[in-house]
């Protein structure tokens, strides 16, 4: 939803949103920029590790959380003190700040895995999925958000507009569920769950160097069908997960392209002669790009926190659906390492985002 | 200077009254064509969600729990809808219709709840980091900025698991998705507030408070804050929605509200999923259509107001009827409030107080 506010970043308050006008502070390079801002990562992964770990660690230890009532008491208590979780909290905080500053998230408790396996795992479905679903949300929102600003107004442009909204108001499981329903159990075209049939999967594990990303992997193999079968698979949940996305793509693109053809140098080409459609497609649309990118940064929690629930719902065996296996178990450990491994990727995703935009504008800048 | 002051006022529009004034009912009258009819169209569904929430005892059949009727029979379990179950009954055995009914009363709950906490710590903080700035600031701000950048989903699952460790009572299961959700909204609040406690700061009105000698406390509530609230429709109808799906999103992974303690959409959805593969369509689609109703709905009032408060996207014809009434509700922080010199010079009395400072200096 805070992409409908103007979305701004997460440095809003020194670094002007594209579209405001002016900085407060010109001057700076552009070098100056990208270390300030890569040295804000530091206190941004710190608080979230931080907070996340008092937080996590305010219910109880984990051993008791996922053990609790089916251990003896004395063993209970003995596999607690073995891990070290009977020491006061604060000591635990620096142990724990310790391992994650060399890059040790832990290991999972019901599959005794490191945390970090567990990503490099899992991280390629969810960034294949996360890669789909970009696609699908530029293929649909950009063109629709040009059309809704070239209509502004107009039927269409409601019509336009009440399907953006309608993507984001439609949550991602119920896209799917209705997808599934639909397409996979009575039209009976595209399967209804997984990435790929099992023996697909078989014949793409066994290769050589299989990179997790199916596709890459199915194109490895040099059977269309495989490839086939991969696409197919990934129809669905790309679209779930796209549109949730698209949605926002289009009102952003809509937005950016009604208050460039307000500016001077569009009303300048209209008193030439230049045609409305024209001005859309040629002069309004790629300044109208640029928060576009800046909304990326955001869109990654989005797709992430999407991730979880589409993953869930069409089985799609990455990261969201792991961290959602690993709650019903109650891993604690699993949930606290992978939740604080996210805040790494989401602030470094951020940190290039916002150096792209800073490339593309040069008002952005501290 | 003593003339200005005086023949400002007379230029003033006519005073409106409370009515017309109120948020909603401005924008209302504001608006025009489509941007009338998106508004009115969300202000009726969301009506209608408020009157379902209030007497969903009255309209659903059974209750939420309900595992069989009058007469001691189970209602039985996937039942496809009936005259008796008009929607059809879940794998759980609970009538799908009542449930959805009942699920507007829990998802109402939780918004009221979740706003209301987020807006006062929100508003509260923002005043506070804006007005006072220094450290504190900068700490809120980097801790706010961390909080927002986060999957909202996962810091809800992380709160949920520390407020209920996933399991509840009504009222329990209610404070504990609320207070999720509260915490992953603060920040937008707070950036909001903050934003504007830090312009009006700036303003002639709060030094001339300060210098006849108004506690901070009283500056930061009775000037910085009356004049700060006027985003608040606007991001209250946005996190409104927002909230809902949260809520179901926490419902759909298994950390909202127990069955037997309340009905909520995103469980019963959660339920659905496995239905789908054997072509049962009814237990997934009426939560799930009530969800994206509820949801466009709100967002579509939201969307409305934030339109109309934005002169470049307000319909043309719009600008040009209510130009004049532009500056009550813009969000552009430093937008067409800020007239040159000020806007304290058009209230009568600020300018007084101000001529007086400057006699005695």
């Amino acid at each position: 939803m805070t992409a409908l506010l103007d979305a701004p970043d997460p440095l809003s308050q020194t670094a002007a949103p594209a579209s405001a006008p002016g900085t407060r502070r010109p001057g700076g390079g552009l070098l100056r920029y990208i270390i300030i801002r890569f040295l804000l990562i530091i206190p941004t992964v710190f608080i979230l590790v931080t907070v996340v770990f008092f937080l996590m660690r305010s219910t109880g230890d984990p051993i008791t959380a996922a053990q609790g009532g089916r251990l003896p008491p004395d063993e209970l208590a003995r596999r607690v003190h073995e891990a070290g979780y009977d020491q006061p909290l604060i000591v635990q905080y620096f142990q724990y700040l310790g391992q994650v500053f060399t890059g040790n998230f832990g290991t999972t408790f019901s599959d005794h895995q490191a945390v970090t396996t567990v990503l490099v795992t899992y991280g390629a479905a969810t960034l294949e999925l996360a890669f789909y679903a970009l696609i699908v949300a530029f293929i649909v929102g950009v063109p629709l958000g040009m059309l809704a600003a070239y209509f502004r107004d107009k039927g269409w442009d409601a019509a336009l507009r009440i399907f953006a909204i309608l993507c984001y108001a439609t949550p991602v499981f119920f896209a799917g569920l209705l997808l599934k329903l639909i397409f996979s159990v009575w039209l009976g075209w595209l399967p209804v769950s997984g990435r790929a049939t099992t023996g697909d999967e078989l014949t793409m594990q066994s290769l050589d160097h299989p990179t997790g990303i199916y596709l890459i992997d199915a194109f490895q193999t040099g059977d269309p069908a495989v490839v086939g079968d991969v696409l197919a698979h990934a129809v669905l949940p790309g679209i779930a997960l796209g549109f949730l996305t698209a949605g926002v793509f289009l009102r952003l693109v809509r937005t950016n392209v009604i208050s460039t053809l307000s500016t001077d140098y569009v009303a300048s080409g209209r008193s030439r002669g230049v045609s409305e459609f024209r001005l859309v497609r040629k002069h309004a649309y790629r300044p109208a790009l640029i928060p576009i990118i800046t909304v990326m940064g955001l869109q990654i929690a989005l797709l992430l926190g999407g991730a979880v629930l589409t993953e869930t719902t069409f089985e799609w065996k990455g990261l969201g659906f792991q961290l959602a296996q690993y709650l019903q178990a109650r891993d604690y450990v699993a949930v606290q390492g992978i939740v604080a491994m996210l805040a790494v990727i989401v602030a470094i995703t951020n940190f290039v985002v916002d150096v792209i935009a800073a490339l593309i504008d040069p008002r952005v800048r501290y | 200077m003593v003339t200005t002051t005086a023949s400002v006022p007379v230029a003033r529009a006519p005073k409106r009254s409370i009515w017309s004034r109120l948020p909603v009912v401005h924008q209302l009258r504001q608006s025009v064509g489509v941007q009338r009819a998106m508004l009115v169209t969300g202000l009726v569904i969301t009506a209608l969600f408020v009157i379902v929430a209030i007497f969903a005892p009255l309209i659903a059949p059974y209750g939420f729990a309900q595992l069989h009727g009058a007469d001691g029979k189970d209602f039985g379990s996937q039942q496809p809808p009936s005259p008796a179950h008009i929607w059809g009954t879940t794998v759980g055995g609970y009538d799908v219709f009542s449930r959805v009914i009942w699920g507007a009363q829990t998802a109402a709950s939780v918004i009221i709840v979740a706003v209301v906490l987020s807006i006062f710590i929100g508003v509260l903080l923002g005043l506070v980091s804006g007005y006072i700035g220094g450290w504190i600031d900068r700490v809120l701000l980097v801790v706010c900025d961390a909080i927002y950048a986060f999957p909202t989903l996962l810091l809800a699952i992380v709160m949920s698991i520390v407020i209920s460790g996933g399991q509840s009572s009504l009222w329990g299961g209610i404070f504990a998705a609320a207070i999720s959700i509260t915490v992953v909204y603060i920040p937008q609040y707070f950036r909001v507030i903050r934003a504007e406690a830090v312009r009006i700061k700036a303003e002639a009105y709060v030094e001339s408070a300060k210098v006849v000698g108004a506690s901070t406390g009283r500056i930061m509530f009775k000037h910085v804050f009356r004049n700060s609230t006027r985003t608040l429709p606007l991001i209250f109808t946005l996190n409104a929605s927002e909230a809902i799906l949260t809520l179901a999103g926490l419902g759909f992974l298994g950390f909202g509200i127990e069955p037997s303690s309340a009905a909520e959409w995103g469980y019963d959805l959660n339920k659905a999923i496995a239905d789908v593969t054997s072509g049962i369509w009814w237990t997934g689609l009426y939560p799930g259509l009530a969800i994206v109703l509820v949801v466009l709905g709100i967002t579509l009032v939201g969307e409305s107001l934030n339109d109309l408060a934005d002169p470049r996207l307000r319909g043309r014809r719009a600008v040009a009827a209510a130009s004049g009434e532009t500056a009550d509700i813009t969000v552009v922080p430093g937008g067409p409030n800020e007239a040159p010199g000020g806007l304290e010079g058009l209230e009568p009395g600020a300018g007084i107080e101000h001529e007086g400072i400057e006699v005695r200096e």
